[in-house]
């Protein structure tokens, strides 16, 4: 009998059982799969699905998949998909309208799917969705429909990148709640295995139909020491105890012409960003001009057209888009929704053309501050 | 009775509403008078906005003008600047618009209770003003000396010139009115609207400013007031930015970390500041 | 009835002066009276007076071909009319109409460049308030020349 916040083990041969047991209660798996040249989000039905002896090398503007000399399932940092683009669509239905005398009627769009599992959610996208969920949960019935149903199988890194900096953000490298099981994978050979925690009473239902063993003091451990390898390999820092009055007192550094000389304003950061929510309202008609849908994408606030307001826009300049982009992620955010925006998964460092570093941004504001005393 | 200051449902698709009455106020600006499908009136507070949809082309927020405090035809004055704006404009009686709201925080009337109150409007910025005129008027007891001070382009500009005439008649209101430009037939000021404050009495430090229009010229009045001892917290301005979804989840209408949407239109500078005055924010 | 210096000494733009440049400056002027509809000076007449006015509105106009006489400020009491009298070519250039009666006071701008040139601390005084006049009567034009309620422009 197993109960949440209690502790098992799950032999890698066993992995399968896990997957059909979250099938078959009619859930869709979304996990990570090779495609393009990358790891990205997917359908996953299979253990083969995932990337098993894959993994990843990042840099600033650099993504590489590499294979492994072992066969770890988990043994990547991220790709540049997140389960945002499940939660939160780039493309989504908001309203059907057709013509009707005079006037016109709104249509009802059906809001069921299947709901969704997240399989080998890391702990920064776990605190991502979180974070998404401040933003779309009060005001998103669409978002509220999928998001409630959604389970989660979280993964404890047991590594880390050159641009990952969670551990700066506080936001991992270990998850601690929001997840309905979390695994940690444990590779020594002969013996491949994964601790599971069971995080909610659903997570333990699933757990009761897969064959497993008690966890040890010793699991325990060896779960810690993935904890910590982690930690001493993230590959990026930065310091947030004062970030948000940082920027607040530094709107007009002379950081953002350097950094506007760099930044394309190609939008690749907001993409990948796992806590962006920037959307537009699209109204589009037939060719018989009778019936009207309206859509919401995904939008950037790099998109010149983001301010438009009649006449003008009110960010015309790359620097302004830049400005705005990373005070809104790290400061403004944590007055409009609690939290900071940002969860050092360092997507936007690897994904970035030219190689545009978040942290070393604030690091160039900090430190020419220390420089001149605060002038 | 004071008027609900609620907020619309996020979930909701826009209600239907029939044009009732289409009526030119400028070359470039309508004044529509909707009634609901069903019948039931919308509720709001002086300085909310509705956001107002166009069969297959799209939204637009468009500021209450009516009477809060009055049950009535929902009233809105459209100036036409855009795809949306222009085919608003164009709708005529019994034509069919949706209507979504009433979003948005308005002007402070209750806190505003027995001080003293200077309610600059430039331009089309008087529509959003109106409801909070009507309804000072309405509840003329509970406030010190009200001044209201337009501006407007040239005096063929000039938003209402009725309902101003009739405002500017009576004794317990102050009524400047000034154009950028006119020609020999008109009577009172010209000059930009700033130079009115000087003109206005009130006691700074009992008064609420409430002001409305192009951003620099709002910009100029709140550097004056403050000049004459108007706190901070007591000057509202009402801004704009591009909007959407109008419940704060498609991010563009941010102003620092503000949303106009649901945060303002009406803010008191203390809830703006530093972004009001910066530059590409 | 009162002097003409008692008279300055409430005008704004006097308020403060010492009255011994009061008496100096309030021999250069008189008390006027324009009906409405008249007109103080006109476009292009030799600048020889300037006026601190007491009572009234009036229109500053300039003359636009096709568009007669516009009207681009109006002022009033506590205001000041003219300083073209300060510089050559002293030339008015803008007219001045009375909108409602006038009272004012009128200076004889020759004979107060003489006193200035005379008696220069009373002459720095004075061009300290004009130069604050003229500075605030700028920063409301540009603010009119910005034509803020205009239609909106579209950039490309």
């Amino acid at each position: 009998m197993v109960s949440p916040n209690s502790k098992v083990t799950l032999e890698r041969d066993r992995l399968q059982v896990l997957l059909d047991a979250i099938r078959v209660e009619g859930f869709r798996i979304l996990g990570p799969t090779v495609r393009d040249e990358a790891i990205v989000y997917d359908d996953v039905s299979r253990v083969e699905d995932l990337p098993i002896g894959w993994t990843d090398e990042q840099e600033a503007g650099r993504y590489r998949l590499c294979k492994r000399s072992d066969q770890e399932v988990f043994g990547f940092i991220s790709g540049p998909h997140s389960p945002k683009q499940f939660l939160f669509l780039p493309q989504e239905i908001i309203w059907k309208v057709v013509r009707e005398g005079n006037g016109f009627r709104f249509v009802d769009t059906p809001r069921t799917c299947a709901p969704l599992a997240f399989f080998g959610v890391r702990s920064c996208d776990l605190r991502a969705i979180d974070i998404q969920d401040k933003v779309f949960m009060p005001v998103d019935p669409r978002y509220r429909a999928r998001r409630e149903k959604t389970l989660i199988v979280a993964v404890q890194c047991g590594l880390a990148g050159k641009t990952c900096f969670c551990a700066s953000m506080g936001t991992g490298p270990r998850a601690t709640g929001n997840f309905d099981l979390a695994l940690t994978e444990i590779f020594e050979k002969p013996r491949h295995y994964f601790l599971v925690e069971l995080g909610t009473e659903r997570g333990a239902d699933i757990m009761e139909h897969v064959p497993h063993l008690g966890a040890t003091a010793s699991d325990l451990e060896k779960a810690e020491a993935a904890t910590r390898r982690a930690l001493s390999q993230m590959g990026r820092t930065m310091e947030t105890s004062d970030v948000k009055d940082l920027l607040y007192r530094n709107y007009e550094h002379p950081q953002w012409d350097d950094v506007a000389k760099r930044c394309l304003t190609c939008a690749n950061c907001t993409l990948v960003c796992p806590t962006c929510f920037c959307g537009t309202l699209k109204d589009t008609t037939d060719l018989s001009g009778d019936q009207s849908e309206r859509w919401r994408q995904w939008d950037s606030c790099f998109n010149l057209e983001h301010s438009y307001l009649h006449g003008g826009n009110i960010r015309p300049s790359p620097k302004a888009r830049y400005r705005q982009w990373m005070t809104h992620k790290l400061a403004t955010w944590q007055d409009q929704f609690g939290t900071s925006g940002c969860v050092g998964c360092g997507r936007c460092i690897t994904w970035c053309p030219v190689g545009i570093d978040i942290t070393a941004e604030v690091r160039a504001i900090r430190d020419s501050e220390n420089r001149h005393g605060n002038d | 009775m004071d008027p609900l200051c609620i907020q619309s449902d996020p979930d909701l698709t826009p209600r239907l509403f029939r044009v009732i009455r289409h009526q030119r106020e400028l070359h470039d600006t309508v004044t529509l008078e909707l009634e609901s499908g069903e019948g039931s009136p919308l509720y709001f507070c002086a300085g909310q906005f509705n956001m107002l949809y166009v069969f297959g082309i799209g939204e637009v927020p468009i500021s209450i003008s009516g009477s809060p405090h009055e049950p009535g035809p929902l009233v809105h004055t459209i100036r036409s600047a855009g795809a949306v704006t222009q085919a608003i404009s164009g709708l005529k009686r019994g034509q069919t618009l949706g209507v979504r709201g009433p979003f948005g925080q308005g002007w402070p009337l209750e806190a505003a209770t027995g001080q003293d109150l200077v309610i600059i409007a430039g331009g089309i910025g008087l529509a959003p003003l109106r409801p909070a005129v009507r309804q000072v008027i309405a509840y003329r007891e509970r406030y010190g000396k009200v001044s209201l001070l337009v501006g407007a382009r040239t005096p063929d500009d000039l938003l209402y010139p009725a309902e101003l005439k009739e405002w500017r008649s009576r004794f317990d209101l102050q009524v400047h009115i000034t154009v950028d430009s006119a020609g020999a037939d008109w009577r009172s000021h010209v000059g930009v609207v700033t130079m009115l404050i000087s003109k206005a009495e009130f006691e700074a430090g009992e008064t609420v400013a409430m002001i409305c229009g192009p951003e620099v010229m709002m910009r100029f009045c709140v550097m004056e007031l403050r000049k004459r001892g108007v706190a901070a917290e007591n000057t509202y301005v009402s801004m704009e930015r591009n909007m959407k979804c109008a419940v704060g989840y498609c991010g563009h209408c941010q102003i620092g970390p503000k949303f106009v949407c649901k945060d303002g239109p009406v803010f008191p500078l203390t809830h703006l500041e530093p972004f009001f005055s910066m530059r590409g924010v | 009835m009162e002097t003409i210096d008692a008279i300055m000494a409430e005008h704004p733009f006097f308020k403060g002066l010492d009255p011994s440049v009061l008496k100096i400056v309030g021999g250069c002027g008189s008390n006027v009276r324009i009906n409405a509809g008249e007109y103080l000076f006109h476009e292009g007449d030799e600048a020889d007076r300037f006026y601190a006015v007491r009572h009234g509105m009036v229109a500053l106009e300039i003359y636009v071909p096709q568009r007669e006489q516009v009207t681009i400020q109006t002022v009033g009491a506590g205001d000041l009319i003219g300083w073209s009298w300060l510089f050559p070519p002293h030339v008015y250039e803008f007219s001045a109409r009375a909108i409602e009666m006038v009272r004012a006071t009128s200076f004889d701008g020759a004979c107060l460049r003489r006193k200035c040139d005379e008696d220069t601390a009373m002459g720095y005084e004075l061009m300290k308030r004009l130069a604050q006049v003229i500075s605030q009567r700028l920063g409301a034009t540009r603010l009119q020349l910005l034509d803020i309620y205009g239609p909106a422009v579209h950039t490309k």
